[in-house]
Formats: structure tokens, sequence, C-alpha cells
């Protein structure tokens, strides 16, 4: 007896859409699409390409203003600097590859967002990785934490682009599901702005870089699912990284933007060449006929559906200027790289592709960029709900609260990153002005203008996990003060959603309020989102068991320093500073590192956020860096104000004395470790010049005390609190912990 | 002086050594790609900058040390001609038979960024002459291979020639006889892990790669230069 084979409607799930979505395919095509057509769709309306379940909210972001270049939709944003330079940025998460294959998931991360900012013209200056894994003294977190920085060492130290900054910080819930976003700038002048597109009627396209082969296909699919421990079979879906290669592609497609030969570039990224093909033929509203006989291959045998969604890394599409074809092919050829034109740009609207004298692809350019929309129901979770609104007033507040500053700061998430950006090349392009760990975010000059690009990349996941709106408005708000912290006013954003399954109501609940979070915080701070990536689904089943990571919308912020001479750092700068804190003191322990260390409670209130004092005490901190009134700047976070005066002393080898005038009412674990959001530390030569700015501004500040000595000495009057410990205790908590983990 | 900068496929300080070149050698320092047979005339400097040359295939610095334009750079040093090679341009050096040695894995398995201190040994060559012996000085290192060896009478003979010219003061790498950078027996030719071409403006935390480009500048054209 035989089985009928199972029809393509049957194996819709194999490529990634459900039946629905199949009859939806159908009726708009009206007729089958074949098994290669259904893969093509499938992978165009995967979350990773098509944002199914986020795109409706895409609409809440704000993404216009003066200083935004190049908006969402592109391959990367840019914004205006000033002096004719442009930067372009974007945050990319390479998450489940990293799950799986570290080293080279998280190499490959590194590859394909540097693509996506050569592709707009402009010359990569910096990356920046945030970082999330499980208990830190776990062998798997051991595992992938050494992967994933060895991946990003293997391919940023040999390309060339300096690693200078991000976040490392460890949670149980990314304990199966890593997470590993990766932000990149780079800089351009705006005449070099090159665009995703076909351009017009009879251009050609030319495919650029290494030859396509069987690795990495259906990444973007295998990205859209959970994981599972069947998920190790799907190790071909991890593609393999070469920098070499990649650094041939990125000098030969900068060469050819800048001689004007180009008329339209895309890295093939997720669903490699056809996704790559399809947006650019999208946004030139025309048709393409693409050879697929014509694609170069590694090996022999290779069949349609491989030739179009392989994801071999360190491949572009670039389409020449008409009239300037050969200049093209010309000027590749330096470079040795692969180059054949593939096809061209017709005047029809559709995706035609041909293999073996054979039409196999022949859909809308339209339907393959539109993928269906949903909107779901979001529904919050009531035991996480039930754990925002506990009552924290029994957590007793602890008999030592010096013991606690050192259990903080040998925390793996707030402990020193110095084990793992030594192993990043930071300083190549001899640009870095403020290396990782030297301040709250990474400064970089622009040779030859006097101006600074600072970067930072921040979220508080706890935060939003116990509220997500606030959370993530927390998460642009912290990033902004960060900027502040190094002296430069922040433009805009981008922002990598990593969430768990959306069609978990409590999980897509999380997606958007985070998103209206988001959108209000960067309306009110002036920083729009100029782009960004989704990744759902981080998600770990086992059995009956679905464990969904934190909700982690990370935000990378870029800003501008007008003069780079007029910057700050966090580290004391000798003794006889005066310390001021510009905002106001924690009244609560709610949310905070402090509560989940010491009391293994992840509960309470987010600390309140108001938008208009964040940018008040930003403005001030500005205001005291380029009057020359500072030069040091910390923001406070993880841990909360005595975190933060602990690394400040420990950065600059030297102790403090401070005392926190507070009312009795407000605990001293709160004012000491609770994480109030509009703060910022500073340190000052010149207190009465530092008070009579701030008192002029109206913004809230103390002052706190002075540096000096050799201990961190912090007193709490009203509470009977006084706290000593040495800074070489602190310093030797701080620094320790991620060697070890490291290895 | 007149700088070269050689650039072979996967070189990524070659920016920056045009940068510090032209800052503080000559405006008009200029790339040479090497495919190139020749150097441009009147080349008085050839830099031959850090990265990872053809992806350090083989072995680092081993494609590069015999892709054409090596044949002009070694004949450029038999003339007398300055040649200075840091990073994987010492490795470049090592492997094309300029300078004795190679270098190795670091100690530690690990590529490793960070400043480090060097002691000045030897302040009689054209690249060193503007620091005082025994100076200490900060330049950051950025390599994975930095590890130097050589056989036991290379190094003896290294030592008693004053060849050695940088040696570090707390040793990274492994480095035999904490070697940081070497010159041949002439003194025309420089190759050094530590990059100095990465601490001549104060911004970057360190000035003190200066002085060896000082030291080019002040003992002018090779011909006379110590020999």
């Amino acid at each position: 007896m035989t089985q009928a084979a199972p029809s393509l409607r049957d194996r819709a799930g194999t490529f990634g859409l459900s039946t629905e979505e199949f009859d939806l395919l159908v009726s708009q095509i009206g007729r089958e699409p074949n098994a290669l057509e259904a893969a093509i769709v499938g992978a165009m309306w995967s979350e990773h390409c098509g944002y199914k379940n986020s795109r409706p909210l895409f609409r809440f972001f704000p993404t216009t203003g003066p200083q935004v270049l190049q908006g969402p939709g592109e391959n990367a944003g840019v914004v205006d600097i000033g002096d004719g330079w442009g930067v372009a940025f974007k945050m990319e998460s390479h998450n489940h590859p990293s799950a799986v294959e570290p080293v080279q998931g998280a190499a490959t991360g590194v590859g394909g967002i540097l693509r996506d900012i050569f592709a707009m013209g402009a010359r990569p200056f910096a990356v920046l990785d945030s970082l999330r894994f499980g208990n830190p003294d776990s062998p798997r977190t051991r595992f992938l934490l050494n992967g994933v920085v060895e991946g990003i060492a293997h391919y940023g130290n040999a390309i060339g682009v300096p690693t200078v900054g991000g976040e490392v910080t460890f949670h149980p819930s990314y304990q199966e599901n890593p997470l590993v976003n990766v932000m990149a700038l780079g800089l351009l002048r705006h005449e070099d702005l090159a665009k995703g597109t076909m351009g017009q009627v009879g251009n050609t396209i030319v495919y650029v870089g290494s030859k396509t082969g069987r690795d990495g296909l259906g990444g973007a699919v295998f990205a859209s699912a959970d994981l599972s421990n069947a998920s190790q079979a799907d190790r071909p879906a991890v593609q393999v990284g070469d920098p070499f290669m990649e650094k041939l592609l990125l000098e030969a497609t900068l060469e050819a933007i800048q001689a004007g030969v180009v008329a339209g570039v895309q890295d093939m990224g997720a669903a490699g060449l056809v996704s790559s093909t399809c947006e650019m033929a999208y946004r030139a509203e025309l048709g393409i006929t693409m050879n697929l006989d014509l694609v170069p291959t590694r090996e022999d045998g290779m069949v349609p559906m491989e030739l179009c969604l392989s994801e071999s890394q360190e491949r572009m599409i670039l389409v020449p200027v008409p009239g300037k074809e050969q200049d093209l092919l010309d000027l590749l050829a330096k470079w040795e790289l692969d180059v054949v034109t593939i096809g061209q740009v017709e005047a029809h609207h559709n995706y035609r592709l041909t293999w073996k004298g054979e039409v196999v692809c022949d859909l809308p350019v339209a339907l393959l960029n539109e993928a269906p929309k949903y909107t779901r129901e979001g529904v919050e979770s009531g035991e996480i709900r039930a754990k925002r609104e506990r009552d924290l007033s029994g957590v007793p507040v602890p008999g030592d609260l010096g013991a606690v500053l050192t259990d903080l700061l040998s925390h793996p998430t707030i402990a020193s990153k110095r084990a793992i950006f030594e192993r990043f090349d930071h300083q190549v392009m001899t640009n870095t002005v403020v290396v990782p760990g030297a301040a709250d975010a990474a400064v970089m000059r622009v040779k030859g203008s006097g101006m600074g690009v600072a970067a930072t990349s921040d979220c508080n996941p706890r935060f939003v996990y116990l509220d997500p709106y606030t959370g993530a408005a927390a998460a642009v708000a912290e990033a902004a003060r960060n900027l502040a912290c190094v002296g430069a006013t922040p433009l805009a954003i981008t922002d990598n959603l990593n969430f768990g399954n959306p069609h978990r109501p409590e999980v897509y609940y999380q997606l958007q309020q985070a998103v209206h979070g988001i959108s209000d915080a960067c309306r009110a701070l002036n920083t729009p989102v100029t782009g960004g990536n989704v990744s759902l689904y981080n998600q770990y089943t086992e059995g009956d068991e679905r464990v969904a990571i934190h909700p982690t919308p990370t935000i990378g912020m870029v800003g501008v320093l007008p003069d780079i001479t007029k910057r700050a750092t966090l580290n004391l700068k000798g003794e006889g500073q005066t310390l001021y804190l510009i905002g106001e003191h924690a009244s609560s322990i709610g949310a905070s590192q402090y509560l989940e260390t010491v009391h293994g409670l992840e509960a309470g209130h987010v600390p309140p956020l108001d938008l208009t004092r964040e940018q008040a005490v930003i403005d001030a901190t500005l205001h005291l860096i380029r009057a020359g009134l500072t030069d040091t700047a910390h923001d406070t976070a993880e841990g909360g104000l005595a975190v933060a005066l602990a690394e400040m002393a420990i950065a600059g080898n030297t102790g403090l004395n401070v005392t926190l005038d507070a009312p009795q009412e407000t605990r001293a674990d709160a004012l000491l470790y609770g994480e109030a959001n509009g703060r910022i530390l500073i340190a000052t030569t010149n207190p009465a010049g530092t008070e009579a700015a701030l008192t002029a501004r109206g913004v809230p500040f103390a002052r706190l005390g002075t540096s000096g000595g050799d201990s961190v000495t912090i007193a709490l009057p009203a509470h009977h609190v006084h706290l000593s410990v040495t800074v070489s205790a602190l310093a030797h908590a701080f620094n320790t912990p991620l060697a070890e983990i490291l290895g | 002086m007149k700088t070269a900068v050689i650039q072979f496929p996967g070189s990524n300080c070659d920016g920056d050594a045009l940068h510090a070149a032209r800052l503080l050698l000559d405006e008009g320092a200029q790339f040479v790609w090497h495919t190139e047979a020749g150097l441009p005339t009147g080349t008085e400097l050839v830099f031959l900058p850090g990265g990872f040359s053809y992806g350090d295939h083989l072995r680092s610095g081993a494609v590069a040390a015999r892709s054409p334009i090596m044949q002009a750079v070694k004949a450029h040093a038999e003339r007398g001609g300055f040649v200075l090679g840091v990073c994987n341009g010492f490795q470049v050096l090592t492997e094309s038979g300029l300078l004795p040695g190679a270098l190795s894995r670091n100690r530690n398995l690990h590529f490793m960024c960070r400043p480090v201190h060097l002691r000045v040994e030897n302040t009689s060559t054209a690249f060193t002459g503007a620091y005082a012996r025994g100076q200490v000085i900060e330049v950051p290192i950025a390599h994975g291979e930095g590890n130097y060896y050589a056989d036991p009478e290379t190094v003896a003979r290294l030592e008693g020639n004053g060849q050695v010219v940088f040696r570090y003061a707390d040793n990274p790498n492994g480095s035999l006889n904490d070697i940081a950078g070497i010159v041949n027996e002439r003194g025309n030719v420089l190759g050094m892990m530590p990059h100095p071409e990465r601490a001549v403006e104060a911004p970057l935390g360190s000035e003190d790669g200066r002085g060896l480009f000082d030291s080019l500048a002040r003992a002018g054209t090779p011909a006379q230069a110590p020999a």
C-alpha cells in the first residue's frame, strides 16, 4: 500500500507558513505556488524578514527629526552630526545561532551588521555588543560566553573595526536563550549615502563576494521559532564567517560607492539572495529577473531552494549606475572578489527567477514584501503583576551594608568587563578617545573635525519584566544619561526587541507595552527611532515547561560631542574633588539588583520615570561638562548610588567620603542601593560654579562629599549607618569575577 | 621623510599608519598596493602596518611576505632605506627574512588589547634616537600572535649587538627575553608588536609613540642613518 505524498499545503509549516498563510498566498496569486515559491514566501514572511507580529506596533515610534538623514526601512538609519558628516548605525540580534554555535553565531552577527553599515556607504568605525547569559556558574554559560567572546574577537579584530562597548549581564531567564545583540556605527559624507534600491528599468544586478554554499539554510525561519533540544540538529542553519573576505568586500563596496558607480546596494543577510534582491526591487517599485544558473556556488548540484535561501556570509548585491557597469566590474576585480551579473531590472512588478531555462519563481514583489500583519491581544501575566505589587516593607535591612557593597560589585552583571574587552581590539582606527570601561559610553573622534561620536547600548531587563512600559522607557532614558555622562548630545536610537513567543498573550503584552514606552521616551528626549531589529521566539520548551527570556528591548543610542576636548569619564581625578548627585535620592528598593542579589526577590515597582526631569538632568550635565565645570560623570544604574560611587573610586584609584542626608523614613538600603531614574553623579574642583549652574537651571541636586583617602566611606546620619570599605578591597571584588568566568 | 605605507588585502592598521606618518613625518605619505612591483621614487621609509594580511592564512604574515611589493621592500632595505613593521608588519618582516625569529601565539592563547610599558633599550638606532636609554614608554598592544621566539644563538646575537630595541616591562605574551621590538644588524629595519602609531596624540591616551617618529625625522634621509 502506498501513501500519497503530503500536499504542499500540508507541508506549509516546514516553510514557516501557517495553513491560513498558505491559503492567503494561493488566493493572492490565483494558483498553487510551487515548493520554491512557498519557501521564498515563508522566508520573506518570517518574523525576521517580514516583522508580521511587530510591524503593526512600529507606527507608534517617532522616526523623524531634523537630525535624521535616513529613518527606518533601509539597511541602517543615518543621523546628521554636522560638518557634512553622517553616522549610520543599527543593532541586530544573532541570538538563535549563538545559542547553538556561539563562536560562529557571534562572529557572523558582527559580520552581518557591518555589511548593513557599509551598504549605506559608511565606513564602520565602532561595534558594541549587548550580551546576556544565564547563570554565570553553569558550564553552559561559560561555554556560551567564551564562544561568543571568541567569535566577536575573531571577526571584529580581524576586520579592523574597534569593539568599543556594550553590556554583559547574567540572569537565569537567558540560560537556554542567550542574547547576542550587535550594534555597529559607520561614518559617511552626506553625498556618499547609498540606498538599497534596484534603481531603474534596464539596470543590471551584480552579485559580489563569497560563493553560495549550503550553510545557513533557512536561517530566517530558524530564528523565528522556539528553541528546543532538537535545535542542535539545526547547526547547518548557522553560517560560518570569513572576516578576511568581508574586509575585501567592505573596501571594494566603499570604493565603488565613492567612485559614483553604484546606484543601489544591499547585503545578503537573513534569507540571503532572495530578501536582498526582493527588498531592493520593492523599494524601486519594479520587477526583476535573475538567472540562478549564474550564482557562484561552493559545491556542485545546488538546487534553486538552496541558491535562494542560503545565508552564506560576505555577499552583497550591487546595482551599477547605467553606463558604469564595466567600471564597477573592473574596480571589484582589483579586490579579487567573485563578481557576476546575475539579472536585470524590468518594467513589470514580479520577482522572477530562472533555472536551467525554466521560470522557477514568478511572484509579485509587493506580495513578498508585504507580509500579513498580526495585531494580537496582549494580556498581562497575573504572576508578574503580583510580583510588581508585592509589599516590600517586610524585607529586612541587612546589618552589614558594607558587605552588600562588595557583594554587588562582584555580581557578574555589575563587575568589571575588562577581561572581556581586552580580548577585543578597541583602538584600531585610532579614534577611540573614551575606551571601554572608562565611562558610561564610548567616544570616537571624527578625525579632522574636532567632533566626537558617542554610543551606548542599554536595557535593564528586570525593569522591563516587572513593568514593560516604564522599563522600556527607562532603557531609553538610561542610554541618554549615559551619553550625557561623556558629554554627548543624544541624537537617535536603534532598538533590538528581544522577546519570547508573541503568540502567548502575556509576551505580546510585553512587546506592545515596551514599544509604547520606547516611543514616549524617544519623543520626550528627542531621539527618534531610525531602525532596529526584532527577535521573537526567545523561548525554550522542555517537556511542558516554556521558559521565555526576560523581555529585553535593547536600546542603542548615538550622540555627538561638538568638541571632544569637552568630555567626561567616570573615574575620580585625584583628591579634593567635590561630589554631587544631580537628581534625587532613591526612595525604594523595588526592582533593584540589590533586592535580587541579596534577598532573592525580583519584585516591586520599577522606580518612577519623569521624562521632563530626565531631560533637565541631561541638559544640566552637558552644561557642566561643556562649561568646563566637570570632567567626571557617572550614571547610577544597577546597584544604585553606592555602587556608582564605588565604581568612580575604583576607576580613579582614589577614595571618597560622602554623607547622604535623607530622612529616616527612607530605608537605608534604598538610599544606598535603590535604582532611581533621573540621577547622575558628578565630581568637580569648582563647587561654587557647579552649584550656581545647577541652581540656575532649577535641577535638584545634593552635595555629597569629597574625593580622597583610600576608602569609600558613606555615612547616613539619620539612620546611624556608616560604612567604609577600602578601595583595594572594592577593586578586588569588582575586577575578579569575569576573569574567573572566562577562565 | 617620504613614506610609503604598504597595503595588503586584510591590512587594517594601514589608515592609522598613514595618519601617523602624515602627522609626524610626511604630509604626502601614500599607500602602495601589494601588487605593485616598485616603491614610489624617493621613498625613504616603508611602513608595514598591522592587520590580518590575507586573513592570517597559512601563518600570520606568510602570504604577504611573498607578495610582489616585498621584493621592492627587500631591495629598499638592502640599500639602507628605513623599514618599520608594526604588529602584522613585524610578522611580515620575520616571514620575509628581513628580521630573524618568529612570532607565535600569545602564552595565554588569547588576543590582547591593552596599554603596555616598554623599556627603550637602545637609543642609537634611527628609530629611537629621541628617547632616553632606559626610558619607559606606554604604547598599546593588540595582537594574538606576538610571542617572540628565536633560537638561542640568534637571541644571544640580538642581545650582543644591541638589536633588542624595546623590551616589555611586564611581559604580556611570553616573548623570549621580554622582546617587544628588534632591529636588523644594520639598524635600518625595525619590527615591533606594540603600536606606536596608536600613541601619537593625547586624546588617544598616550603620546609616547611620538618619539619613534621624531627619531626618524631627526635621523634624516636613510643615507645619513647609522650603518
